[in-house]
Parts: C-alpha cells; structure tokens; sequence
C-alpha cells in the first residue's frame, strides 16, 4: 500500500483528482438524499411564500446580521419547547432563501415570536432595547424608523425567488409593489392582501401611518414569525420525517 | 540525502520571493485588524452602548467582519504566502507563472477581503456563517482560486522533485476542497445583475445542511488541512528534524481528508435536519478523532531528540504549544458533536470558547510560528529582532487565550444548565434575560483575554518590523548566549 503510494505522490492530477474524489463522497451520501426523500420535509398546512412586506423585513433581518445572535429553530427539548412553543419543523423554512436557523443564542429564539408581543413593544424595543428590558445587550436599531422603504424593485426580488422555487404566482408578482404598501397602510382595503396571505399582520407597525418605513417591514415580518403552519389540521403521521 | 542532492544541483530560476513577503506583511496587518474587531465586538457583548446606535458599528455587522478577518484575511494571507514559499522550495521549481500571476493573486486575495469588509459594514450579507460575501464577490473569489489552483498546481507539474513533499498534499487538498465547497454553498440567483442582493438556491434544510457542510469543513480543509501543511514544513525546518513518520503522513491525510467532509451534520443536531444526518455527522466526527490525534503525534514526535530547542527556539514554542492546543480543539470537538453534550452546548458560548482555542491556540500559533521563522529568511537577517520579545508575545498571548477559553466554558456550560432549570414547582427557572445577566463578568474577562492576545501580536509586529529592517537587539542572556553549566 505504501509503496503504491509513491505512484500517487509522483503524479499531481492522480493526487489531485483522488483528493477531489476523497473529499466529494461524504457531501454526496449526506446532502443528496434531502433533495429525493419525500418526507425530508413534513406533511402539513398553511405554509405559504412571504407577502412582499414581510420580505422586506425578512432581508432587513438578513441585512443587519439579526441571525448572528437569535436562532430560529426550536429544538423538541422539554425546556425549549416550553420556553420557546412547539420545536421548529422543516416545513415551516421551506420557503426560506437562505435558512435563518441560526447557531448561537446570544438573544432567544425568535422563530414563534409572531404575536408574542404587540407592534408597539417591538418598536419600543427595536428603538431603545434597553427601555423594556433593563439588562438586554441588544444593539439600538432606532435608525430603522427613519429609513423609507423602496418599493420599486420588490416584484424582481418575488421573480428571483421562484427561479430558485419558490411559489409566487403570476399574481403575487403583479401585484407586488401595491401589496407591499397595502399591507402598511390602516386605511387601505387590505382583503386583497390577506388573500394571497392568509395570516398576514396588518395596519401600520411604526406609530406613523403616514409612511413607510424599514421599521414596518421589520415588525410585519417578525409578527408572522412560527404562525403559518395550522398545528390543529396536522395529522401526526405527517410530522414523521 | 536530500540536502546533500540540494546543494549539488543548481537552481534553475529564482523563487518568486517579493510577493511572499508582501503576503507575511499583509498577515501581520489582517492579523491585528481581525484581534481587535474580535476584542472591540467582545467589549460590544459586555458593555451594548459600544454599539453607538449608528447601523454600521453594531455587534450583527461586525462580526462577520471579525470572523472574516480572522478566517480569510489572516489565515488566508498566510495560506497563500506559506503556499507560495513552500511549494517552490519543496519542489524546487519557480512558481508557475511567476512573478505576474503570484501579483495577481496578491492583489486579487486583498480585494476579495475589501469587497467583502465594506460590504459587511454596509449590510451586504447572504446570512450564511463564514461565507456571508454576496454573489459578486464570490465570483470575483471563484476567478483567483482558479489562478491559484493553475499556479500551485503547476509548480507541482514542474518541480525537479521526484516526490511531492507531504505539506502540498494538505495545500492541494486545501485548495480543492475549498473551491468545491464555496462553489456549491454560494449557488444563488441575483435580483439584478446591478444589484447586490441574491436569493440562495437552496432553502430550509437543504440550505442549513449544505451551508454547515460548508462552514465545518471551511475548518476543516481552511483551517486545518492548509494549517497541517504549515506543519508538515515549518515543524522539521524549525527542529532541523525530519517528519516522525511517512507512513502516518499518509494515513493522516487520507483518512482526514475522507472523514472531515462527513461532520458537518453535527452542527443541526435536534434540528428539523432528519437524525439520520445528524447521526451520520456524529458519528464521523467521533471518527475523526483520530486521524487528527495521528496527525498531532507525528507533529509532536517530530521534535524528538530536538526538545531541548523548545528552550532556545520561542519560534518553535509558538509551533509546538498550536500542535498541543489544535490536539486539544479536536478533543473536544468530536466530544461536542455527541448528541447528548450538544443539546447542552448548542447556542451557547462553549461552541465560541471551542472555536477559539483552534483558532487562537492552533491557526494564530502556527501561523506566528511561521513568521518567527520565515521573516528573517525572507529578509536575509541573521536572527529576529528580539528573541525575549517572541518570549514575552507567546506567554501574554497564552495567558490571553487561557482566560478566553476558560471564561466562555465557564458561561456557556453556565448558561445551557440556566436555559434548562426548573424549580421545585416544574417552572422553568430562569427567564431568558436572566441567563443574559449571568453572562457579563465572563463576557468581561473574554474580552480581557482578547486583549491580551492583542497585545502579544502588537508585540510581534513591532518585533518583526524591526528584524526586516535588519535590527538587532543586544540582549544579555539570550538563550544563544547560554553556556552548560557543569553539574554540582
């Protein structure tokens, strides 16, 4: 064995090649059969793509490196579960373009956080964290508020997003740019919205109606967070992975 | 034999030398910028008004700017400068392409860390741990690691050597394995092509599972694959030793190189990734244990008969005591990836004080090891500026690791009980904020530590500054100096 060794070691594309064959197995027989076996992801209702607003704030949480320190993945572990709510499915990141599960908690887990508090305490403590909860380390992201949010490009991101698979119909993306101010505004009909979105958090989220801001986009976005998948119509056979 | 069949040829051309010292000051100058991101972002974690409520200064944009730093711009800086340098001695063989393409990739590395700074600064970011540059620069990244790949690899085609040398075995697998897995963990399809954003190609957890192949084995083949050829040649040069043993050589990189790919999984346990992955992570990265204890023991064992240089040679010491932590790194992480330890230590700080002592205990040290021995080479001086100063940077800078690591033990086993306690009632004990408080004196002395090891680079720089200028300090007692003493 060591002396046919020698043959490799003699040979730079023979060494090379065997390494990249050496080093390709182990992604090959690990990662492939997530895309082929059916029940990778679980059998369940209410999954849906990200309305055009929560998006927007999908990719401010993305932006400002939210993941580094709140993970969005509930471990089924008795303390977790009951501090955090039912563990994390791998339906409910389906349509996630990156994941966002995270690896460490600096802060707590955020993937049911939807609902837990009202818009105005995420604006308080997205603002000043501080304010509302005296020994957080959170940084201040009180400059959320002021920045507009620029709604012409969001049909192209909903268009970039069901290249890679997921399900924006023809629809959604027409309507992208007008659902995404419609889902803000607390005076716009909103039904048109709530339709293509079942479950949408709706109104302003800020305190001013009058515009549009990254704040908005952020809170609608954490406000959705682990409420889409109708546990009560999930059948258990249909969580076997 | 080789030496005398060394001295008996003559060099065909001269190595490419500049580049390889614009590499190792490159090294110094990333080096201290990532320890200080690192300490300034630990100082962020004990004291928040450090954020300064402005966007681009706060803890979620700088630390991926530390983390890259540490990973790319100084090891990457040492990588290929190390590269560069060993594969055209141990080959004997200019480098293919010369001086243009080693310049092209000088430059070409340093402006993948710039985009990818600034982009970190302005928000530019894909989310995914260790390869957060967006889609630009990673194409930009993909078009040097070619040029990489065609340079390294062609001095191997070239060389005047029978053998490849056992260091480029770990540099080629390094270079292959990196371009494999950055391709794949970086596919993703822009918004525009004037745009910075892009949406991954994969989702939930065939993203989670392809980004942590990606981020475990950006350890492995980054972190410790290049860093084991930094070993291989700089540990026998330094001892003047051969390598302990050919044949665990090639039993440790083979097996290495076939086990280390299959771990990734063991960063999803109790995840929505499937058990059968995360088993098979498991039980792979119990495996591993061993090639990478066989790998320490052939560098260790290589200093026998050569010990008494750990005395005289703080170099060397520097090389030796990252061999001596990078076994203990490995211990403890196959230690970490049993199911049952990780519920405890997922999201906790134990997985930062792990990471650090690899990174601060075997890639910093193997690298300082290195340029202890390859500046005054690469200047032409006859000895370092200041041994007594390489003394004084290795133990602050061990002093500065030991309270790092044994501070982010103490929080993050602290904090993974917390999370889990209940009182005598069945309530969970503490609320989430509660374990947050409990962090700070550890947070505090983490940073501490980081200053330390801060300090000892600063130390180094200023000691190696002065070696290239050709200074050298007059010191009573040095350890060249020491004459036996006759037994009493």
């Amino acid at each position: 064995m060591f002396i046919k060794h020698a043959t490799i070691e003699r040979n730079t594309i023979l060494l090379g090649v065997l390494t990249l064959l050496t080093v390709a197995i182990g992604g090959l027989v690990e990662i492939v059969p997530l895309f082929t076996i059916q029940t990778t992801i679980e059998r369940v209702e209410g999954m849906r793509p990200y309305s055009p607003l929560e998006l927007t704030g999908r990719n401010i949480y993305i932006r400002e490196g939210c993941y580094v320190c709140h993970s969005q993945q509930i471990r089924p572990l008795r303390d977790e579960v009951e501090r955090y709510g039912h563990y994390s499915l791998a339906a409910e990141s389906m349509y996630d373009h990156p994941f966002q599960w995270g690896s460490k908690r600096t802060g707590p887990d955020v993937a049911r956080v939807g609902g837990k508090y009202s818009n105005e305490w995420h604006v308080a403590h997205l603002v000043d964290p501080r304010a509302v909860v005296p020994q957080s380390i959170m940084p201040s992201y009180a400059f959320l508020a002021q920045k507009p949010v620029d709604p012409t490009d969001i049909a192209d991101h909903l268009k970039a997003l069901s290249i890679v698979g997921v399900p924006y119909s023809d629809e959604m993306i027409a309507k992208a740019r007008a659902d995404l101010l419609t889902q803000a505004d607390p005076n716009a009909d909103t039904d048109g919205v709530l339709a293509r979105y079942p479950k949408a958090a709706v109104g302003d989220f800020d305190g001013d109606p009058t515009k549009l801001t990254e704040m908005d986009a952020l809170v609608a976005y954490l406000q959705m967070l682990g409420k889409l998948v109708e546990f009560d119509r999930t059948q258990p056979g249909g969580l076997r992975q | 034999m080789t030496a005398i069949a060394a001295s008996a040829r003559p060099l065909p051309e001269p190595y490419v030398e500049d580049v390889v010292r614009a590499f190792v000051i490159a090294t110094m100058f990333w080096g201290v910028a990532a320890f200080a991101a690192g300490v300034y972002i630990a100082f962020q974690l004990a004291f928040p008004a450090l954020n300064l409520g402005l966007e681009w200064t706060t803890f979620g944009r700088l630390r991926p700017l530390h983390t890259s730093a540490a990973i790319f711009a100084f090891g990457g800086n040492a990588l290929l400068g190390s590269s560069i340098y060993v594969v055209q001695r141990t080959c004997r063989a200019r480098l293919f392409g010369g001086e243009a393409t080693a310049w092209f990739l000088f430059f070409g590395y340093q402006l993948f860390i710039l985009l990818a700074a600034l982009g970190y600064v302005f928000g530019v970011t894909q989310s995914k741990e260790y390869a957060e540059p967006e889609w630009y620069v990673d194409l930009w990244l993909t078009l040097v690691w070619v040029v990489y790949l065609v340079a390294f690899g062609g001095t191997l085609i070239k060389r005047e050597e029978p053998h490849i040398y056992v260091a480029n075995w770990f540099y080629l697998a390094f270079i292959v394995t990196v371009a494999m897995l950055h391709i794949v963990n970086n596919l993703a399809v822009p918004v525009s092509f004037f745009g910075t954003k892009s949406y991954s190609l994969f989702s939930g957890v065939q993203d989670a599972l392809t980004q942590w192949w990606y981020g475990h084995n950006a350890v492995g083949f980054f972190l410790t694959a290049g860093f084991l050829a930094m070993m291989y040649y700089f540990i026998p040069k330094q001892a003047n030793r051969p390598v302990y043993s050919y044949r665990l050589s090639i039993v440790h990189f083979w097996s290495l190189i076939f086990l280390y790919i299959w771990a990734g999984p063991h960063h999803l346990h109790y995840t929505s990734l499937p058990d059968w992955a995360a088993t098979l992570g498991m039980v792979f990265s119990i495996m591993l244990w061993m090639p990478s204890w066989g790998g320490m023991i052939n560098g260790l064992m290589t200093l026998s008969g050569a010990w008494d240089k750990l005395r005289t040679d703080p170099g060397l010491r520097f090389s030796v005591t990252a061999v001596a932590f990078y076994g203990m790194a490995t211990f403890e992480g196959p230690v970490m990836s049993i199911r049952q330890v990780n519920a405890l230590s997922h999201y906790t700080d134990w997985t930062i004080g792990h990471v650090h002592s690899g990174a601060l205990g075997w890639n910093a040290f193997i690298t300082f090891g290195m340029l202890y021995y390859i500046v005054p080479v690469l200047w032409k001086r006859e000895r370092l500026y200041s041994l007594k100063l390489v003394s004084l940077h290795f133990w602050i800078a061990t002093l500065g690791i030991l309270l790092y690591i044994t501070a982010m033990w103490v929080s993050g086993i602290m904090q993974g009980l917390m999370w889990r306690a209940y009182d005598h009632l069945g309530f969970l004990q503490y609320s989430f904020v509660e374990t947050v408080e409990a962090m700070h004196p550890f947070y505090v002395i983490r940073a501490l530590g980081g200053v330390l090891f801060l300090t000892g680079a600063l130390i180094m720089a200023y000691n190696l500054w002065r070696t290239a200028r050709g200074d050298i300090r007059a010191e009573s007692g040095a350890p060249g100096e020491l004459k036996p003493v006759a037994a009493v």
